[in-house]
């Protein structure tokens, strides 16, 4: 079967009252046909005056953006998040020239690690083309001058909000994860406090509660996205509100992978090769999304697919959410994803 | 030496080009965190005034700043002139207490403090804890480290030498502690290699 069952809403435990970011929506923003243009070699300039991959940075700004004292704190909270899998690492973020809630987090992390030497990628929801990856591409061609791409296997650096890419990256990639909760355990408890001695004292009893009541009401564990994981057997953490079916993943995977939550001020980070593992019961595993039919653009199965409103009269298609993959596929190029 | 040699030798040495170099150095100093025993090139880009060499110059440029107490091992401390430098270059307090510092600096392992008596973080805020930046000669030291964990494939091993009286020993007490402990990098000319309190330390497989 296919499910995509966005009749059961995630529970509110998962921020689906809170965090607008967190519920799954079918993408509205995208063209009623659903066809997306052929991939721009150079992504257009979004920001006002210049910018767009132009090769020359911005010289108003210091390289990418953030002031040299900035990028030190941050550097170092990113070397503290991988020396600590999974441990949220407190950072002292600073105001983007964007709102929160626009990956100011995973920003700062980029703009802390990028160097001129690196192609960056930027995702949102599995695409290249939507408002935040277009615009977030353009900050950074503007303010750092680094070479853009939509190719996943020609980036070095992939910033994304809500997807893991379906081409399998590689040790010489870093994926940085745009993060609007950081706390797994904070719509089970609000205070800082109280999680903060959880994660110390290694006590997750109602995160397991909270997936076991899940069961008893729905017969299956009906969290879909921001599935939480256990990472090197120690901490409980919130992968962001990527699909379930991304979690696989992260498991031992060959690139480094980090977290950024800007207004929540936490850096987190799941180094290389690491056990990243999904919590479930014996008798009720861990599933990811299963899609009966293929990709209706190319053909695709066994990737993650977006489910598109073509008319008003019912009408739906299901694509790629993955459209740097949907397009190298349509292109006739083979892909092992 | 007199005055004003000393004070050049303070004034100068920092990075030709402060911001694309310490980029260059933390991507170093990233990937080898990422990857333990990972030996990763690092090129010192720095002329800090001796003991201090031009790796642990360029890492303490990348990441010390007026908010990370730096603690300095006994033949770094004996030169004024690396403080000084230290100071200059990063703004960052010097501090005599081990278990008061973000970063210690030492080029002489064989007589650090135990790894215990450095900041190992609380159970709360294991990141508030000392990173150490450790010179070494060589990276094919006769004693062979087997290493497993986060950033490890399977296993891997890694011979840094000299390294502190019985090691072994303390990096286990160290990983045991987790997710407190402390985070080592050490340095030797144009290398950098990591062991984060994550990796398990066995001399096994030798």
């Amino acid at each position: 079967m296919t499910e995509r069952d966005t009749s059961s809403l995630p529970s509110p435990s998962w921020g689906g009252a809170g965090g607008g970011a967190r519920s799954e929506r079918p993408r509205a923003e995208r063209k009623g046909d659903a066809v997306r243009p052929a991939a721009p070699t150079a992504p257009s300039p979004t920001l006002p005056h210049e910018g767009g991959g132009s090769g020359h940075a911005d010289t108003a700004y210091n390289f990418a953006y953030l002031d040299e004292q900035t990028k030190r704190m941050i550097r170092r909270a990113i070397l503290k998040g991988i020396a600590i899998p999974g441990y949220q690492v407190p950072f002292a973020s600073r105001e983007m020239p964007m709102p929160y809630g626009w990956g100011t987090g995973g920003v700062q992390v980029t703009a802390a690690i990028l160097g001129p030497d690196d192609t960056l990628k930027v995702i949102d929801q599995g695409s290249d083309d939507t408002t935040n990856a277009v615009a977030i591409r353009g900050f950074f061609a503007r303010t750092a001058g680094v070479t853009t791409t939509t190719s996943t296997q020609d980036a070095t650096v992939i910033q994304t909000r809500h997807r893991i890419p379906e081409r399998t990256l590689t040790e010489n990639q870093v994926l940085v994860f745009q993060v609007p909760i950081p706390e797994p355990l904070r719509f089970l408890e609000p205070r800082e406090t109280e999680t903060r001695k959880m994660h110390a004292l290694e006590e997750y009893g109602i995160m397991h509660v909270k997936l076991y009541e899940d069961i008893a009401r729905h017969g299956h564990i009906a969290t879909t996205y921001a599935y939480p994981v256990l990472v090197d057997g120690r901490y409980v953490m919130d992968p962001s509100p990527i699909p379930k079916f991304d979690n696989p993943k992260m498991n031992r995977s060959d690139a480094l992978m980090l977290f950024g939550a800007g207004r929540e001020q936490r850096i987190y980070a799941i180094p290389p090769h690491t056990d990243v593992k999904s919590l479930d019961f014996e008798d009720h595993p861990f599933e990811v999304q299963r899609f009966e039919e293929p990709c209706a653009l190319c053909g695709s199965t066994g990737v993650y697919l977006d489910e598109i409103v073509t008319d008003d009269k019912g009408g739906r298609m299901f694509v790629c959410s993955d459209s740097d993959l949907c397009e190298e596929q349509r292109a006739g190029q083979p892909v092992d994803a | 030496m007199n005055t004003h040699a000393m004070k050049s030798a303070t004034l100068s040495g920092g990075f030709a080009e402060p911001v694309f170099d310490a980029q260059g150095v933390f991507r170093a100093v990233m990937d080898a965190m990422a990857r333990p025993g990972k030996v990763v090139e690092l090129s010192g880009k720095t002329a800090p005034p001796a003991p201090l060499t031009p790796e642990a110059g360029a890492i303490a440029l990348t990441l010390f700043d007026h908010e990370t107490p730096v603690w300095l091992g006994q033949k770094l401390a004996v030169s004024p002139a690396v403080a000084d430098w230290l100071r200059f270059h990063t703004g960052c307090p010097i501090v005599t207490e081990p278990d008061e510092a973000a970063f210690a600096l030492a080029s002489d392992a064989a007589q650090m403090p135990v790894l215990t008596a450095f900041a190992k973080g609380s159970a709360d805020y294991p990141d508030r804890s000392t990173t150490l930046i450790v010179a070494i000669d060589t990276f094919d030291g006769p004693e062979m480290l087997t290493l497993k964990g986060p950033g490890i494939r399977d296993t891997t091993h890694l011979s840094p030498h000299p390294l502190p009286i019985g090691f072994i020993d303390q990096a286990a007490a160290n990983h045991a502690l987790f997710p407190r402990g402390v985070d080592m990098l050490f340095v030797t000319a144009g290398k950098l290699a990591a062991l984060p309190r994550s990796t398990r330390i066995t001399t096994q497989g030798a």
